[in-house]
């Protein structure tokens, strides 16, 4: 028997009149790394944004561990987001706050622990991703790759039980993205479950247990990264492959 | 990480010696022509000026030293009130003005009589005359004879400056936090944080450093229309003064008066910079030892 942490079946979600989820299924299952690959406007940051509860869905639902209905109408969308994390392709660290600031500020009044408790959970997870001497700058001051991997500090710092990567290394300097990627790798390896939609086919390859490849609002093709990479069925999948690895 | 590319032993920075004096000697020579540019405008104008038919008159009935004498020190006496007026409106006027732009940009249906209220509010003491909305309160409340309400003109005059000021800055706060990038809403609410705590931490932090030179800007402007409240009575400056021009027909006194005035918003428009610059560095700078 699977162990599913993500259900996602029958979801749809329309910008003004054009659907951009035509009733997609997917499935997740702990401990599982998807990559969703496809054109932009396939759908891939927008399943991300429905899945934990940025956007709404106009039909389908969403479960977390067969117990969170994601996209109930009753459901307090504060317990949803503690429980999955998300990072975007822009970063939005809080230029306002330190690193450390940015990173206890939810731990501290989401999940009430204590300051103290909150500063040496955040050193350990800056320590473990090269960060530590960065904890009392601001935003500002951090390149692109490390504001990015303080992103992903941040929403680690909640525990969640599931991550998203929403394209977070499309906005980096090309010498920047290895050491996000590395990060995420080292997710992997830690038996996080994660979702991440993402260009660097390389990476898809080499950390992805599953590969999911988007069109038109569905998922029309998925598999091991060999199977999808290596002999993909779909001709659509064939030719988005061809262009982007070209 | 920026590791440095140069030679172990290299200089950080290096300035061609010629280079740097050529520099030296042109930010003399600019500095020197500047003054005496300056210097030669003063001189010329003055002396023009001075040589008018109609000076001594103009200095006799506006810059006349005895008279300046005898009323500068009732002005200043007189300005405490002024000062005392200003410093009980300006913190008011921060509160209702934060409280007012938070409530127009409430969302839930249950609270939009306090949405529409505030809109109200600012529509309308933002297009009435400051000077007006101080007549009414002023002579208008007084009138009614209330029980327990006081009829105190400072009181009223104070209250109407709050009112009228207090719209002004709503506006200024709500300029504030729209100017706050909605993707950082977004991912404070990825993070779990509810609506209140985003406003709270996230939002309302970054509007309010948005908006302290605007804000500034309303203060200095405040400080001078604290003037208006002479309409209904009260000896502050500009009410001496008037006094004094029209007991000797001379207006040295109204000079005296807005230099006082002046006194008191110059530094404060250079505090105004001043802030700002060390918001700047400290945002910039913080953390680089």
């Amino acid at each position: 028997m699977t162990d599913t942490l993500i259900d996602i079946s029958g979801v749809w979600k329309a910008f003004d009149d054009h659907s951009v989820l035509r009733g997609l299924d997917l499935s997740v299952d702990r401990h599982e790394a998807v990559v969703l690959i496809g054109a932009s406007g396939s759908g891939k940051s927008t399943l991300l944004r429905c899945v934990n509860g940025l956007e709404n869905v106009d039909a389908g639902h969403i479960t977390l561990d067969g117990n969170l209905d994601v996209t109930g109408f009753k459901t307090d969308m504060d317990v949803v987001r503690r429980r999955i994390g998300i990072v975007f392709q822009s970063y939005n660290l809080f230029p306002h706050m330190t690193v450390l600031d940015n990173v206890t500020l939810s731990p501290r009044k989401v999940l009430k622990r204590s300051a103290a408790e909150c500063r040496d959970q955040a050193m350990t997870l800056l320590q473990r991703f090269g960060l530590a001497a960065k904890a009392s700058d601001y935003p500002d001051r951090l390149s692109g790759g490390q504001a990015q991997r303080v992103a992903i500090v941040r929403a680690l710092a909640m525990e969640p039980e599931l991550m998203l990567f929403d394209e977070i290394t499309s906005a980096l300097d090309p010498l920047l993205v290895g050491e996000v990627l590395d990060a995420v790798r080292e997710l992997k390896e830690g038996g996080l479950t994660l979702i991440m939609a993402t260009h660097e086919m390389g990476f898809a390859r080499e950390v992805a247990d599953r590969v999911c490849f988007l069109d038109a609002g569905v998922v029309l093709e998925q598999g091991t990264p060999a199977a999808v990479f290596g002999s993909p069925q779909e001709e659509k999948t064939k030719e988005f492959l061809a262009r982007i690895l070209k | 990480m920026s590791a440095s590319t140069t030679a172990p032993g290299a200089p950080e920075v290096y300035f061609d010696p010629v280079r740097q004096a050529h520099r030296r000697k042109r930010a003399r020579r600019d500095a020197l022509v500047g003054m005496a540019s300056l210097l030669g405008f003063v001189l010329v104008v003055g002396f023009a000026i001075s040589r008018t038919s109609g000076w001594p008159l103009v200095q006799e009935t506006f810059f006349n030293g005895s008279e300046f004498i005898a009323t500068f020190p009732g002005l200043l006496d007189a300005f405490l009130l002024n000062v005392r007026i200003f410093l009980i409106a300006e913190p008011l006027i921060l509160i209702i003005g934060l409280l007012v732009a938070l409530a127009r940009d409430l969302r839930s249906p249950l609270l939009l009589p306090l949405r529409v209220l505030a809109t109200l509010y600012v529509d309308i003491f933002r297009g009435v005359p400051t000077i007006l909305v101080i007549f009414l309160l002023g002579f208008g409340v007084p009138a009614l004879q209330l029980q327990g309400v006081p009829n105190n003109a400072v009181f009223w005059g104070t209250a109407a400056l709050v009112l009228s000021y207090g719209a002004y800055v709503a506006e200024v706060f709500r300029a504030g936090i729209g100017s706050v990038h909605s993707s950082q809403r977004m991912a404070a609410r990825s993070l779990g944080l509810t609506s209140l705590q985003t406003s709270r931490y996230v939002i309302l932090p970054q509007a309010v450093r948005n908006v302290v030179p605007p804000l500034l800007n309303d203060f200095i402007s405040l400080q001078k229309d604290t003037a208006l409240v002479s309409v209904l009575g009260p000896i502050e400056v500009l009410r001496q003064a008037q006094i004094d021009a029209s007991s000797t027909f001379n207006y040295t006194a109204y000079v005296g008066a807005a230099l006082i005035f002046i006194a008191l918003t110059i530094p404060m428009t250079r505090f105004a910079d001043w802030v700002q610059a060390r918001m700047r560095k400290r945002r910039t700078m913080a953390g680089t030892a």
